[in-house]
C-alpha cells in the first residue's frame, strides 16, 4: 500500500492529498505524523487531482510532511457478542481497559437501506411504564420515537427510566440496549454509565461515547457504529435492541461544521441541504425485517436549539421519526417530572399497538378524551387570566380543574415509578370522573357505562391553577407559533394581566 | 439479474442519435431470458466521485442519458455536460467508487416498461420492483442490481381487437389484457409508432412475444417503453367536470378537487399529511391510483403493504390493492432515485389514462423531492435560489403538475384523467418557503393542514378556514344534479356559519360564552355540531372512514336543521337553555359510525321535530 506525502492543504477537518493513484469514495485513510502519530480519516470527494480526507481526531498536529495511506476500504466495525456488557469510544474502540474486541465478522457502518417489501409492520406494544408515553403515545417495536427536550430539562433521566423499564408484555426477555453518546459532556456520560451499572442493565448494553471534547468529525460515525451494532444483534442474533442516541443536535451541528469547511452551499440556517438524507440513513434502520425475529426500536435525543421546535434539526427529525415526545419547560419549572407536553407528543405507530388485544379496550379513547379535555383546559387558562374564574360555566370549570389534576396526578410520577398500562388506564379514568358523563364525548356509551364512575366535586379552583393561567396567556402573546382558535384580542390581554 | 447476464459493450450504431423513438422496436433491448440488457453504445472513466454525483470524462452523452457507472455498474443519468466533464447523477450509493473506472453510455433517457404487471406493483423510484430486488438480493438494499419493471415471463391472456390491414396510429387500442378481475388492460401502440398492421393475432403471451407486426416490420407486443421525463402526448386537453369523489366529508363536501384536477396537502409534521393521503389512495373513486412515496418513512410504506390488500374497492368489491401502483423510494435510499421516483409515478399515470381511465396520483412527499433536487444542485455546484432551492424549483414543480389533467388520448375518444394530489411538508409548518409558493401557484385546491387542529385530535386536519377549492363553482352543477338540488346551498350556508363561529370565537375569549347574544349562542353550537359530526371524520373506523354522499348530504341537512329550528323556536320565544339541550343534536354524531345510517337519519329527524315541538309547546 502506498503512503503519499502530497498533502497540499490543510483546513478545518479536512486535508487535501494531490496526485494519487484512484482512491475510492468513502475510503479509509490513516495520516501518519512526523511525530509518530496516527490519525484516521475518510475520503469525501475523490478525483484524478485531489482527493479529499475528513480526520476524525481533527487536523491538530498534521502538516505537510505528514504521510498519508490508503487502505481501499470503506470503514467496518468488528462485531461480536463479547460487545456486550462494553464501552467503547466514537470509533468503537475499548475504553474500558478491557481486552479488545474479538470479531465474529466485520461490517459495514453504512447500512444498506432496509427494502420497504422487506419490512413487517410493527405492532407490539412496548411498555414504558410512563403513563404520558403508555397511554397517550404508545411506543411499539420497531418504532423510531425521539424526545424533543431543550436544554437543561430530564431528557437523560427519562431515557434512563425508559431503559431500565422497557419491557413487551408477556415476554421475559429484556430489551438489549445500545447506548450512543454523541458530544455529550463526561458529567452526563458518567450518569448514564453509573445507573446502566447499579441496575445491572450494563450487562446487556453495548456503550458507544464521543464526548462533548473528542472530535466532531467523530460524531459522524458514532451513530453509525451503534446502529450496525443494533443490526448484528437484532439481525443476526435475534434479539430485540433498544438505541438510544444522544444528543443529536451536537451531530447536527458537527454535519454542518463538515459542510462549511468543504464550503458547501448551506441550507436553512447553515445546516447542509442533504441533513435530511442524512438523518434518514440514521432513524431509518429502526425497524423489523419479515422472518427475522428480533427488532431495532430508536429512542434518539435531540435538544431544541430555544425550544423552537421548528428549528430545522427538530423539523427534520420530526418528519423522519413515527412521531415525538416533546418536553415542557412549563412542566419541568413547576416541578412535575417527566415533563411530557402531551398536546404536542405523537406517536405515529400507536393505533398498530393498542387495542383490545394488545393493550386494552378503551385504550384509544380513553387516550383521545383526555387530550381533549386536557387541550381545552389548558386553553381555559388563558380565558381564566383574562376574564377571571366566575365567568367560566360549570363545564368549563370542570375542565380546568381535569387539566390541572391531569398534570399532577396523570403526568408526574416517580423516576423509579413502574405503572404499568391498566393502572395508567385506571388512573386515565379516575380523572375522566371529574369531568360530566356527557362531557365525554370521545368515548363510547357502552365503555362509559363500563369504566366511569363520577369523581366530580364542587370545588373551586386554586390559586396555583389562576397562576399557570396568567402565565399561558402571557407565553401565547409572545409565542409566534401557538396559534390559538380562541385568540384573545391584543391589548385587552395585556392590561388584564398587569394588574 | 447477476452482473453475469449484463451484456457489456456492445457497440450498437443507429439509436444513439434519438433516445425517443429509438425504442420503437423495444424487442431489441431484452435478451433470450426476458431480462433487460443495458446496451452500451460507448465507454469513458470516471473522473471524479463526490457523493451521489460522479464526474466522468471522454464520453459522448446527451442530456439525461442512462449511463452505467464503475465495476458495479451503478446506474445513473447525465444531468450536466461541461467541456470534457460530463456529470452523473447515481440512483445508488457510491461508496468506494474509484477514479479511473469505466462509465458506459446507452444512448437512452430513463425509460419505464409501460405494459401488463403494472397494477398491484410496488417499485423503487426508477421502477425496479422490490420483490424482486429482495429475492436477488436480500432484505437490505444493495447495488449493482438491475431488474426489469414488468415480469417478463408471465404469460398474458391477448384479445385482439384490430385485425390485419387496420391502419392504426400511436395510442390505438389493438386489444385487451384482463391484468386484474375487472380491471381490462388495453394494449397500445406506441405514441410514436403508426402504420398498417400486416398481422395480429389472440392468445397467450409474455410482453417479449410479438401479437402482430406492422407493415414496415414493426412488432407490436404488449409492452412499451417509455422516457419519464418527457409527457406522454395526448389529442386533446379538456377541463375538469366531475369531482374526484373521495369519502371525506371535508374534501367533498367543502373542498372538492376535479378528475383530472391538481390539489396540495401540506402540513407540518404530525398534522395527518400521510394519512389524508392514504385516506384518498384508498377511498378516492379513480379508477387506478398511483402512489409515491417519495422520501418518506420505512414503516408507513409497510403498512400502505400491509394494508391495501386488506381492504377493498367499495365501487368493485375486489382488493384495493388490484388497482394501485406502488412506488416506494423510502428517505434512506439513494436521493438520485428519490428525484426520479415523481416522475416514474407520473409516466404510469399518463399511460392508463392513455386507455381512457381516471388515474389517481398521490406523491408523498413532493418536498422530499424539491430536497432531492437541491442536494443534487448543491453537489453540482449550481448557484442557489432562495433556500438553496436550485432556481428551476417552481417550473420543476410546474411542470410536474402540468401533467395532470383531463384528456382526449391519443388512440380512443373515450376521455382519462389523471389527477395529482401533492403533499408538501413545509419545514416548521412555515407556508412561506420556496416548495409550498411554488406548488400554490400552480394547484386549484389547497388542503391546509393545521397542527393545531391535530393536536386537539380533529382529524381530518383540514383547516377550514384558510383551504380552498378553485373547482367549487364548476363542480357545483354536478353535484346539484347528481346528489341533490342543493347540495352547494347546504354547503354555502356551513362555510358561513363557521365563518362566524371565528368571529364569535374572538368574542367569547374576551367575555365568556353567556354574555354573548342567544342567537349567536345557536351559531356557535351550530357550528360546534358541523364541526364535530361533519368535519370530524375518523380514518381508523371501519364505517366511518369512508362516507358516501348521500350520507354525506343528509348528515349536512340534520345539522342546518336543527340550526333553522334553533332559531326559529328562539323567535318565538322559547328558553335558550331549552334549545341548547335538545338531546337528538348530539345523536348526529352516531350518525358517523353507523352502518345503517339511513334509518338512524329518519329517526333523529323524528325526534327531534318532536323535541322542537315539545320546546315550542312551553
Amino acid at each position: 500500500m502506498k503512503e503519499y506525502k502530497t498533502i497540499t492543504r490543510i483546513e478545518g477537518p479536512l486535508v487535501f492529498v494531490a496526485k494519487t493513484e484512484p482512491i475510492g469514495y468513502g475510503e479509509i485513510a490513516k495520516i501518519r505524523l512526523p511525530n509518530g502519530e496516527i490519525k484516521n480519516g475518510q475520503v469525501l470527494d475523490t478525483s484524478d487531482d485531489i482527493v479529499v480526507v475528513q480526520v476524525f481526531e481533527g487536523t491538530r498536529g498534521i502538516d505537510k510532511n505528514a504521510t498519508i495511506k490508503f487502505l481501499g476500504d470503506t470503514i467496518k466495525l468488528a462485531v461480536s457478542e463479547d460487545m456486550l456488557g462494553r464501552i467503547l469510544d466514537g470509533k468503537g474502540e475499548p475504553l474500558d481497559n478491557g481486552p479488545s474486541i474479538i470479531p465474529e465478522k466485520k461490517m459495514e457502518i453504512i447500512g444498506a437501506a432496509i427494502n420497504p417489501y422487506a419490512r413487517d409492520s410493527p405492532g407490539d406494544f412496548i411498555q414504558t411504564g410512563i403513563s404520558t408515553i403508555d397511554a397517550m403515545n404508545t411506543l411499539v417495536r420497531g418504532q423510531k420515537l425521539p424526545i424533543f427536550s431543550g436544554s437543561g430539562l430530564p431528557h437523560n433521566e427519562i431515557a434512563l427510566q425508559i431503559a431500565r423499564q422497557a419491557k413487551v408484555l408477556g415476554m421475559k426477555e429484556k430489551f438489549v440496549v445500545v447506548f450512543a453518546a454523541m458530544g455529550i459532556t463526561n458529567e452526563e456520560a458518567q450518569h448514564f454509565i453509573r445507573d446502566f451499572e447499579q441496575t445491572g442493565a450494563i450487562e446487556r448494553s453495548v456503550v458507544f461515547l464521543n464526548l462533548a471534547d473528542d472530535p466532531a468529525v467523530e460524531r459522524l460515525i458514532t451513530p453509525r457504529m451503534a446502529l450496525t451494532t443494533a443490526e448484528y444483534f437484532a439481525y443476526d442474533k435475534d434479539m430485540h435492541v433498544l438505541v438510544i442516541l444522544t444528543d443529536l443536535t451536537n451531530y447536527c451541528e458537527s454535519l454542518r461544521e463538515i459542510g462549511s469547511a468543504r464550503e458547501e452551499i448551506p441550507g436553512r440556517r447553515g445546516y447542509p441541504g442533504y441533513m435530511y438524507t442524512d438523518l434518514a440513513t440514521i432513524y431509518e434502520r429502526a425497524g423489523i425485517i419479515k422472518g427475522r425475529k428480533g427488532s431495532i426500536t430508536q429512542f434518539p435525543i435531540l435538544t431544541m436549539v430555544g425550544d423552537d421546535i421548528t428549528h430545522p434539526i427538530a423539523d427534520l427529525t420530526g418528519y423522519i421519526t413515527e412521531g415525538q415526545i416533546v418536553l415542557s419547560r412549563e412542566l419541568h419549572t413547576k416541578g412535575f417530572y417527566p415533563p411530557v407536553d402531551v398536546l404536542p407528543s405523537l406517536s405515529r405507530l400507536m393505533n398498530l399497538g393498542i387495542g383490545k388485544q394488545k393493550t386494552r379496550e378503551d385504550h384509544k379513547q380513553v387516550s383521545d378524551q383526555c387530550y381533549a379535555g386536557y387541550a381545552e383546559g389548558r386553553d381555559l387558562r388563558g380565558l381564566v387570566a383574562i376574564v377571571g374564574e366566575d365567568a367560566l360555566s360549570d363545564k368549563d370549570k370542570r375542565l380546568l380543574k381535569f387539566a390541572e389534576a391531569f398534570e399532577k396526578e396523570f403526568v408526574t410520577q416517580g423516576k423509579h415509578e413502574d405503572r404499568d398500562i391498566s393502572r395508567t388506564l385506571d388512573l386515565a379514568w379516575e380523572l375522566l370522573g371529574m369531568l360530566h358523563k356527557e362531557d365525554l364525548t370521545r368515548i363510547s356509551p357502552e365503555l362509559k357505562n363500563k369504566y366511569y364512575k363520577a369523581r366530580w366535586l364542587d370545588a373551586p379552583l386554586s390559586e396555583e391553577s389562576k397562576e399557570a393561567g396568567k402565565k399561558e396567556a402571557v407565553g401565547k402573546e409572545e409565542s409566534r407559533t401557538k396559534v390559538s382558535v380562541r385568540k384573545p384580542l391584543q391589548g385587552m390581554d395585556e392590561e388584564d394581566t398587569k394588574e | 439479474m447477476s452482473k453475469a447476464t449484463i451484456i457489456k459493450g456492445e457497440v450498437n450504431k443507429g439509436t444513439a442519435s434519438d433516445g425517443t423513438s429509438s425504442d420503437g422496436n423495444p424487442g431489441n433491448r431484452e435478451d433470450s431470458k426476458g431480462t433487460i440488457s443495458k446496451r452500451t453504445i460507448g465507454k469513458g472513466t470516471i473522473f471524479r466521485v463526490a457523493g451521489p454525483v460522479i464526474e466522468a470524462k471522454n464520453i459522448d452523452a446527451k442530456m439525461y442519458d442512462v449511463v452505467i457507472v464503475g465495476k458495479e455498474r451503478l446506474m445513473g443519468e447525465v444531468i450536466r455536460i461541461q467541456e470534457e466533464l460530463t456529470t452523473i447523477q447515481v440512483y445508488e450509493d457510491t461508496s468506494n467508487i474509484k477514479p479511473g473506472e469505466d462509465v458506459e453510455v446507452t444512448g437512452m433517457p430513463l425509460s419505464v416498461e409501460l405494459g401488463p404487471g403494472l397494477l398491484s406493483s410496488i417499485y423503487d423510484g426508477i421502477q425496479r420492483p422490490l420483490p424482486v430486488l429482495r429475492d436477488q438480493m436480500g432484505d437490505f438494499i444493495k447495488r449493482g442490481v438491475q431488474a426489469p419493471g414488468l415480469d417478463h415471463k408471465k404469460k398474458w391472456e391477448f384479445k385482439a381487437a384490430a385485425k390485419k390491414g387496420d391502419e392504426v396510429k400511436g395510442g390505438a387500442v389493438i386489444g385487451t389484457v384482463e391484468e386484474m378481475p375487472g380491471i381490462v388492460h388495453k394494449i397500445m401502440v406506441k405514441p410514436d409508432v403508426h402504420g398498417k398492421i400486416e398481422s395480429i393475432k389472440s392468445g397467450s403471451f409474455t410482453v417479449d412475444e410479438a401479437v402482430g407486426e406492422l407493415e414496415d416490420g414493426t412488432e407490436l407486443k404488449l409492452f412499451h417503453q417509455w422516457p419519464v421525463r418527457i409527457p406522454r402526448p395526448v389529442a386533446k386537453k379538456l377541463m375538469p367536470e366531475t369531482p374526484l369523489v373521495t369519502g371525506q366529508r371535508v374534501i367533498d363536501g367543502l373542498f372538492p378537487v376535479a378528475k383530472g384536477g391538481v390539489a396540495a396537502i401540506p402540513g407540518p409534521f404530525g398534522a395527518g399529511k400521510t394519512v389524508s393521503q392514504q385516506q384518498l389512495a384508498k377511498w378516492s373513486d379513480a379508477d387506478i391510483i398511483v402512489y409515491i412515496g417519495c422520501g418518506e418513512r420505512g414503516n408507513e410504506m409497510t403498512e400502505v403493504l400491509t394494508e391495501f390488500p386488506h381492504l377493498t374497492d367499495p365501487k368493485s368489491g375486489k382488493p384495493l390493492m388490484n388497482r394501485t401502483v406502488l412506488i416506494a423510494n423510502t428517505s434512506n435510499m439513494p436521493v438520485a432515485a428519490r428525484e426520479a421516483s415523481v416522475y416514474t409515478g407520473i409516466t404510469i399515470a399518463e399511460y392508463f389514462r392513455d386507455m381512457g381511465y381516471d388515474v389517481a396520483l398521490m406523491a408523498d412527499s413532493t418536498s422530499r423531492w424539491a430536497e432531492a433536487m437541491r442536494e443534487i444542485s448543491s453537489r453540482l455546484e449550481e448557484m442557489p435560489g432562495e433556500e438553496g432551492y436550485p432556481a428551476y424549483l417552481s417550473t420543476r414543480l410546474a411542470e410536474f403538475y402540468e401533467r395532470a389533467g383531463r384528456v382526449i388520448p391519443l388512440g380512443t375518444d373515450k376521455a382519462g384523467s389523471v389527477t395529482v394530489i401533492g403533499a408538501v411538508s413545509p419545514p416548521g409548518g412555515d407556508f412561506s418557503e420556496p416548495v409550498t409558493q411554488g406548488t400554490l401557484r400552480v394547484i386549484k385546491t389547497f388542503w391546509a393542514l393545521d397542527a393545531k387542529l391535530a393536536q386537539r385530535r380533529h382529524f381530518p386536519s383540514i383547516n377550514w378556514l384558510t383551504s380552498y377549492s378553485l373547482y367549487q363553482d364548476t363542480l357545483s352543477g354536478w353535484f346539484n344534479k347528481e346528489i341533490a338540488p342543493d347540495w352547494s346551498d347546504r354547503v354555502r350556508q356551513m362555510k358561513t356559519l363557521l365563518q362566524e363561529e371565528e368571529k364569535l370565537l374572538e368574542i367569547v375569549q374576551l367575555v365568556g360564552s353567556d354574555a354573548l347574544p342567544e342567537k349567536q349562542q345557536i351559531t356557535l353550537e351550530t357550528a360546534r355540531l358541523i364541526r364535530e359530526f361533519f368535519l370530524q371524520q375518523n380514518a381508523y373506523h371501519e364505517v366511518d372512514t369512508y362516507c358516501d354522499l348521500k350520507k354525506a348530504y343528509r348528515t349536512m341537512g340534520l345539522i342546518l336543521q336543527f340550526g333553522q329550528k334553533a332559531q326559529e323556536a328562539l323567535g318565538k320565544g322559547a328558553d335558550i337553555q331549552r334549545i341548547l339541550g335538545i338531546k337528538t343534536k348530539d345523536r348526529i354524531g352516531e350518525v358517523k359510525f353507523d352502518k345503517n345510517h339511513d334509518a338512524l337519519l329518519n329517526l333523529l329527524e323524528a325526534e327531534m321535530r318532536k323535541e322542537f315541538d315539545a320546546v315550542g309547546a312551553e
